[in-house]
């Protein structure tokens, strides 16, 4: 499963990169939203995909039968955080596009003399 | 009194100074400056008696002690000597300043806040025995050279002036920073004494001629030597208390302190004579020759300082070709050491009584132009004294103290041709003719100063200002350096034995083990007509007449290019449009460029350290077993990416996004992940929602509707970026070097924490503070999409300030 999950992985890395590198504010934003996602799974198929049982204590699971709850840890900051930079990122592109007009990122580079 | 603390009293009056200026401001804010100076100078006196005996002082402050560098205040007869002319120049020239600068239209608390920072800087230069602490002061010096050049910073010359220092000097104290690091590794330590008493192993290291020329290379640009000099003419922008102070008489001379503290660890090397008697006396000659091109008073003064510089350097190259001669102090090499060291004290006092008046005609005449200037001796009598007995000092003439020094400096640079090292019986020759040429063009300066200006004819029409004597505290200090350049000439061999003798056992420790041991005797006539007396005779003669020819030549000077000052504007006109031009070429303002750049770099340098550590792995053992869910969700995953990259609406691109990450929040379910699913679930749910109010808000984008184009580059990148996340992904799960630290929290979570669910006992408990942080992000983000939404600038005009 683990060798499944690692190409599943560089696919949305993949995907994610390629979203980011074009020029629509909206594709970008899209483009980090996959790339967390990307990252999560990368975290979660690093720490091992096995163990019989989530990890939550319970009478007659041994230790070693538990997922990895560092992973999981790791991961449950990552989400809020990449919602917290998704919401913003919204509204950054809300606001340029409703003072500028555009999403368009070529255009939002600004002139010479915005230096 | 701890001697350390000594070196930071200037920097710590410095803080009362601005208070000082606000509130009692009737008094001028010198007066108190003065008695730092004045006090420590005193102090300083104290300790003369114990060091002309050949003892020392040594105090210590821990700075770092982790790494060893500490403040270590070590006084011997060389660090003595530069003391008290800080201190005791330094008195004076606050004393001048008092007059000089006005008390209303002045802003004096900036102008004796860098006074002060460089008394310390500089004291903390001559002092410090630790080369870091060394050269912390060093550029500490450099500093509040900068700040006090550009004093009037109103003024485009002085602000050209201090950068034009700043950067010279700056470069120079980088290149011997590089020496003092590489002098550490070699002896294993930063103290000067104790690379001095293992000198004889570093002469066989590898780093050795890498130090000296790096070493040499901060001398050299901190005294205006050749090539470096260019910066101390333009320096002369600031006010002349400045230039008197620091430019002539104490920073300038910090080179020649470095050369004549390292002379004992470097004399053994050919190399180091060399350069610092040519470099010197190369300086000498063309600070001389050109000082007679300057029409400014200053500039005179300013290029005469280069060549009084050079010619100290030369006598200290000179006093480290001693090392090398069997019985040194028989032959007249053994006045080296003696004449750089006196004709120091010399110069400090006439080049100091020089600037004064330099800057009291410029106060009273309201001009500097020599051209404008003459006629000044009946109106300004005292002025033209003073003036008369530095310039003729300086010349050599008698009875005044540079006449011994220079005569000493021909006697040591005759003695270099009976020395035959280093090809020196073949070069040697050439040192005595260049040191006659240089003394001739000093001869003929030093009167053009005096006489162009006093002498001749006086034009009232010219003078901005009606001429007249400067006011009697003005010239207290001038008067005073004079009487003492008469006085040197009566007793020179006292001030030998209290100031001139400890500081060249310091600096030639291999001839002389005590002061008194170096057995010179200075004498104004040594009975006996002798080489010297005869180059002497010959450049009053030949010096004369050429002075007074001067108009019939000096015109010949306006065809020299001005090569050297020209290279260095290219050279920053250069780095500045040059450095602007490279960036602009990738710094594009596209935020595709910088993500491109990112991207290469991290597929690069991840899979360069693939490939350098033979990384690639894979396990295909002790995986996870594949069921049916698993393919199920993983086929909608990837069936949902590739919707958003091929979908023409950016409606579906978003709704398909929230299928990627529902199909995620799956995966968590079936790999044992309770709390991700939640979460996740939550906020897909909420990041969709919010997408699709944004599109509320903005119709116009979700009617504008095209697929993407594709794009080989871009896609490139991207199979780049995916190709390396899988190797990482397959080489983290297939190589495990170190057992898992989850283990603890397993074992431990119950016992330590009384939690049963791990991931929250670990978030809120173990990692509390990556939460507490975590937390903060948000409401930052919070903080800023309120901000984005509600808050607007109130568009005002003439906000801009280019505008």
């Amino acid at each position: 499963m683990e060798i499944i999950m690692s190409v599943v992985i560089g696919f949305l890395f993949m995907a994610a990169v390629y979203l980011m590198l074009s020029k629509s504010l909206i594709r970008i934003i899209i483009g980090t939203g996959l790339l967390s996602h990307g990252a999560h799974l990368l975290l979660l198929t690093m720490g091992g995909l096995g163990g019989e049982s989530p990890p939550v204590v319970a009478d007659g699971v041994s230790v070693s039968d538990y997922a990895d709850p560092l992973p999981q840890a790791l991961i449950l900051t990552a989400i809020v955080i990449s919602f917290a930079v998704t919401s913003f990122f919204l509204v950054v592109a809300y606001r340029a596009y409703q003072e500028l007009g555009t999403d368009n990122m070529e255009l939002l580079k600004g002139t010479e003399d915005h230096e | 009194m701890s001697l350390v603390l000594l070196i930071f009293l200037p920097i710590i009056a410095a803080l009362f100074i601005p208070l000082l200026f606000k509130k009692v401001g009737q008094i001028h804010t010198g007066w108190f400056v003065l008695l730092v100076p004045a006090a420590l100078f005193i102090y300083y006196s104290t300790l003369l008696p114990s060091i002309a005996e050949g003892g020392n002082r040594v105090s210590e402050l821990q700075w770092i002690p982790s790494l060893d560098i500490a403040f270590i205040a070590y006084i011997d007869g060389l660090s003595l000597l530069f003391s008290l002319l800080i201190t005791g120049i330094g008195a004076l020239v606050v004393l001048y300043s008092i007059f000089y600068l006005d008390k209303y239209r002045e802003q004096l608390h900036n102008f004796y806040v860098y006074l002060l920072m460089f008394m310390t800087a500089m004291l903390g230069v001559v002092q410090s025995d630790h080369l870091i602490s060394l050269y912390l002061f060093w550029e500490l010096t450099s500093i509040s050279s900068f700040l006090l050049i550009g004093y009037w910073y109103t003024r485009d010359r002085s602000r050209f002036g201090a950068l034009k220092s700043m950067m010279i000097t700056v470069f120079g104290g980088l290149m011997m920073l590089g020496g003092f690091v590489l002098l550490g590794i070699m002896g294993n330590t930063y103290s000067i004494r104790e690379l001095i008493s293992q000198a004889p192993e570093l002469v066989s290291h590898d780093f050795f001629v890498w130090a000296l020329v790096l070493i040499l290379l901060g001398a050299f640009t901190k005294s205006a030597q050749f090539p470096f000099y260019i910066w101390l003419p333009d320096a002369m922008e600031a006010p002349t208390p400045v230039s008197a102070y620091l430019h002539s008489a104490t920073m300038v001379k910090a080179g020649l302190y470095l050369v004549a503290r390292f002379t004992p660890i470097f004399a053994a090397s050919g190399t180091w004579v060399w350069l610092v008697t040519g470099i010197g006396l190369f300086t000498m000659l063309w600070g001389s020759f050109f000082a007679l091109k300057q029409k400014d008073l200053k500039g005179i003064l300013a290029f005469s300082t280069v060549s009084q510089l050079g010619l100290i350097m030369s006598l200290l190259g000179v006093s480290a070709a001693g090392f090398h001669v069997e019985n040194a102090t028989e032959i007249a090499l053994n006045y080296a050491g003696f004449a750089a060291i006196f004709h120091l004290i010399n110069h400090a006092v006439f080049k100091g009584s020089l600037f004064m008046i330099a800057g009291i005609v410029d106060h009273e005449t309201g001009t500097r132009d020599i051209r404008k200037l003459g006629g000044l001796m009946s109106l300004m009598p005292i002025s033209f004294t003073v003036a008369m007995i530095g310039a003729f000092s300086m010349a050599g003439l008698p009875p005044f103290g540079g006449f011994l020094s220079k005569e000493m400096f021909l006697t040591g640079m005759v003695a270099l041709t009976e020395f035959d090292l280093f090809s020196m019986d073949v070069w040697g020759i050439m040192f005595p003719v260049i040191a006659w040429i240089g003394s001739v063009f000093t001869f003929i300066y030093s009167f053009y100063f005096v006489f162009h200006t006093f002498a001749g004819k006086h034009k009232p029409e010219e003078l901005p200002k009606p001429a007249h004597e400067a006011p009697k505290g003005m010239l207290i200090s001038p008067v005073f350096l004079a009487i003492l350049a008469v006085v040197i000439f009566f007793i020179p061999n006292i001030v030998g034995e209290w100031l001139v003798k400890p500081a060249v056992a310091a600096i030639q420790p291999f001839m002389y083990d005590s002061p008194q041991a170096v057995d010179v005797h200075v004498a104004a006539w040594h009975g006996y007509i002798t080489t010297e007396l005869w180059m002497t005779i010959a450049i009053f003669t030949v010096g004369g007449l050429m002075f007074w020819t001067l108009r019939k030549w000096q015109h010949l000077y306006d065809r020299f290019p001005n090569t050297l000052n020209s290279l260095y504007d290219n050279l920053m006109f250069l780095s500045d449009t040059g450095a602007n031009r490279f960036s602009r070429t990738y710094m594009t303002g596209f935020i595709r460029s910088y993500l491109v750049y990112m991207f290469s770099f991290l597929v690069i340098i991840v899979l360069g350290t693939f490939v350098l550590n033979d990384a690639f792995a894979i396990d295909m053992n002790n995986t996870a077993p594949v069921g049916l869910y698993e393919i199920v969700i993983m086929l909608a995953l990837v069936g949902s990416t590739v919707t958003i990259l091929f979908s023409k609406s950016r409606l579906t691109a978003i709704i398909a996004l929230g299928a990627v990450g529902y199909s995620v929040a799956l995966f968590f379910v079936i790999f044992r992940a309770p709390d991700l699913a939640l979460t996740q679930l939550v906020i897909e749910t909420i990041s969709v929602a919010l997408f699709l109010l944004a599109f509320y808000h903005l119709p116009q984008i979700s009617r504008k509707e095209e697929r993407m184009r594709f794009r080989f580059g871009n896609a490139l990148i991207a199979f780049g970026v995916g190709v390396t996340m899988t190797l990482v992904a397959l080489a983290a799960h297939s190589g495990k070097a170190l057992p898992s630290i989850s283990e603890f929290y397993k074992e431990t979570v119950y016992k330590e924490a009384g939690g049963g669910n791990i991931v929250n006992v670990i978030l809120v408990d173990y990692r509390g503070f990556d939460t507490l942080f975590e937390i903060g992000v948000l409401g930052i983000a919070g903080i800023g999409i309120i901000t984005l939404i509600k808050l607007r600038l109130t568009k005002k005009e003439g906000q801009h300030e280019n505008k």
